[in-house]
């Protein structure tokens, strides 16, 4: 596996697959419709914002650290945009400053922890709390902003070649290109080297503060595509979604991929098996009737017992005991 | 000396015998305006919504904020941003400042989060009313709309929409599993189907009150029953979500989509108009809004202790569709805003 992982043979990841493989199965053989192609699409469909933002804090978390502030910059920065199309800035306008927003937030948090040394948990907190405080103060009217009608954002959904929306083509590409990076750029594998041993990392000559720098860039600008596809499916931007468990949703996609929270393992392989496996248990739910409190329930156990079979299969050793989590 | 007091009595009664009649007469004039000025000048309103971020909460806000004023007092409001936690502490706040407010209006998230604290700013002499979302608590008025009747109106629109020659299928979107206003929308609903046994409702998920949510079980829900004819979307906060899923699939010509939100323009009648909302019903502002303030002016004249009585103040609600659609179905936050700058 990319990242040198030390796993043997039922890596967590493989358990999440054997356990998205048998949900599947049951899934297509005892629910009608399960296994329509028009199902299948829409499973993926609901897990590609989502999966694309895990896309995102992997990067973050295999390089050792954790962007909790991906939420508010995707939603903040997307609803900024739009109330500025409809203050009746031009497309270019709006997007030039949105993005130097989003570069400006991803380069503080970036710096806070390189070198500021606060522990990534609590500067993206910070920048979160932030950067939603702010926006939604000063910048909106409303929780809510429409997409202005006629834009490129309504045109974007209304495309669908082969039958599949936008969002699923994107979350593909961002997977291909992000394992690109990952693997075969030196970048990409300073990644992994840093979130295996910051200290044998950073004395390698391995320019570590940068690198933290360019992986919460990189996070912040894939929140900001992720807010954009959003509101290009929904006609509008609504701010209170970062009030809701879609934070944790993309912990748990990274988490129960396979890429533990100490960093230096895993890759997009985990994000797509991760993300696949929330999209067939919340589809099986809904097809099922199930409310949303016990859908919760049901999620949070299944993250629990990934987390208890792969320490039973795969024991923490001396070092990540040494090192801890985050 | 006795003769010069006499005298000085007999002026001072003479010159009261003519004057006395005159202030009569100013008194008789009408002994409303000192009274209203007695009772309600200097008076403090607090109001805390769900948030202050959507379009009643500001538009009630707007409303109020002119009548309070009008009358000498002030308005103060607090934003908890859709936290339980953060609406609680503010009341917790309100109840125990120095300054406390002698009107507390406030919309509460559930039927019991705040019962007690409510009850506690009672017993610290506060009226409270309760607006929009009932609760398990009596209130000195609850003000809004009667969600059974909304539900009922929704189920009503939803069965008109659908037509006798459809599928008769409905989907709902529901809210959640706490709110009084997703659970008493539904029982409106399922009142009217009652009535009219072929219809059939065939899936009824939760949003959460979130727009993606919405759409993705939405999606599911067409999947799973493609002659679906209508479906209800407990608020238009989420209901562009279903509305999306419903485009995705290109079924806007097939499905009929109900919702309920504010009635403010670009929320309600600008959706209704581009096609993405079938029907909204939706609450009438203005009535609203001075019905809680009839009930503030009428609390603090009342000289009543804040508990006395709890009366039902419902308000009426106006279903938008593109048939009836015109300048008067909805209000302008915009317009508010403008008007409150302009003075």
């Amino acid at each position: 596996m990319a990242g040198g992982s030390t796993h043997g043979l039922w890596s967590q990841e493989r358990i999440v697959l054997a356990l998205a493989v048998a949900l599947f199965a049951v899934a297509a053989i005892f629910l009608p419709g399960f296994r329509d192609i028009g199902n299948l699409i829409s499973i993926v469909h609901s897990v590609s914002v989502l999966g694309l933002l895990a896309v995102g804090m992997a990067i973050v978390i295999i390089g050792r650290g954790i962007d909790l502030s991906a939420v508010a910059i995707m939603a903040m920065s997307a609803a900024w945009y739009l109330q500025l199309l409809n203050d009746g800035w031009s497309e270019w306008q709006a997007l030039g400053a949105t993005g130097a927003g989003v570069l400006a937030i991803g380069l503080v948090n970036g710096f806070l922890v390189a070198y500021a040394d606060v522990p990534a948990i609590f500067a993206t907190l910070a920048t979160g709390s932030f950067v939603f405080g702010f926006v939604r103060s000063r910048l909106i009217t409303q929780d809510a902003v429409p997409v202005p009608p006629g834009n490129w954002l309504e045109q974007l959904s209304g495309l669908h070649p082969l039958g599949i929306p936008p969002e699923v083509f994107i979350f593909g590409g961002a997977c291909f290109l992000a394992y690109l990076f990952l693997r075969f750029t030196k970048w990409g594998r300073y990644v992994y080297y840093m979130g295996d041993n910051l200290l044998a990392a950073r004395n390698m000559g391995i320019p570590v503060r940068p690198m933290n720098l360019l992986r919460y860039v990189i996070s912040a600008f894939i929140a900001l595509i992720a807010g954009l596809l959003t509101a290009s499916s929904l006609h509008s931007m609504n701010t209170r979604i970062v009030n809701s468990t879609l934070l944790y949703d993309i912990i748990l996609v990274v988490v129960i991929g396979g890429i533990g929270l100490s960093g230096g393992k895993g890759g997009m392989r985990n994000v797509i098996v991760g993300a696949i496996l929330i999209g067939i248990m919340q589809n099986a739910m809904t097809i099922i009737d199930i409310p949303n409190l016990y859908q919760n329930l049901i999620k949070a156990t299944i993250l629990l017992i990934a987390i208890v079979i792969d320490s039973l299969v795969n024991p923490r050793d001396e070092q990540t005991a040494q090192q801890g989590d985050i | 000396m006795k003769l010069n007091t006499l005298l000085a009595t007999l002026a001072a009664s003479a010159v009261l015998a003519f004057t006395a009649p005159v202030t009569q007469a100013f008194a008789d004039d009408d002994p409303g305006p000192a009274a209203y000025e007695a009772a309600m000048k200097g008076k403090r309103v607090a109001l805390v919504p769900l948030a202050m971020g959507f379009d009643l909460a500001q538009g009630w806000a707007a409303i109020l904020k002119r009548e309070v004023e009008a009358f000498g007092g002030t308005l103060e409001t607090r934003d908890p941003n859709w936290s339980t936690e953060a609406g609680a502490q503010a009341i917790t706040e309100l109840i125990s400042s120095e300054n406390k407010p002698d009107v507390l209006i406030v919309m509460a998230f559930d039927l019991n989060s705040y019962s007690k604290l409510l009850k506690k700013a009672q017993a610290e002499g506060i009226y409270v009313i309760l607006i929009d979302n009932p609760a398990n608590f009596k209130a000195d008025a609850y003000v809004g709309g009667d969600w059974t009747k909304l539900g009922m109106l929704e189920a009503e629109a939803v069965i008109k929409g659908c037509g006798d020659k459809s599928s008769k299928k409905i989907g709902l979107v529901q809210g959640d599993e706490v709110n009084a206003t997703s659970l008493y929308q539904y029982a409106g609903i399922m009142k009217v189907l009652e009535q009219h046994k072929d219809y059939q409702v065939v899936a009824k998920p939760d949003s959460n009150w979130d727009a993606t949510t919405s759409r993705n079980v939405t999606a599911t829900m067409l999947q799973q029953n493609p002659d679906i004819c209508g479906i209800i979307d407990f608020w238009d906060g989420d209901a562009t979500g279903a509305a999306a899923a419903i485009r995705d699939a290109g079924k806007q010509d097939q499905i009929f989509l109900v919702t309920t939100g504010g009635g403010e323009e670009t929320n309600t009648c600008a959706n209704v108009a581009n096609g993405t909302f079938d029907a909204v019903v939706s609450t009438e502002l203005y009535n609203e809004s001075e019905a809680m303030v009839a009930m503030i002016k009428y609390l603090l004249q009342s000289g009543q202790p804040p508990g006395t009585a709890s009366p039902y103040i419902y308000t009426l609600m106006n279903t938008v569709t593109k048939d009836n659609l015109n300048p008067r179905s909805c209000w302008s936050l915009k317009g508010l805003q403008a008007a409150a700058e302009a003075k």
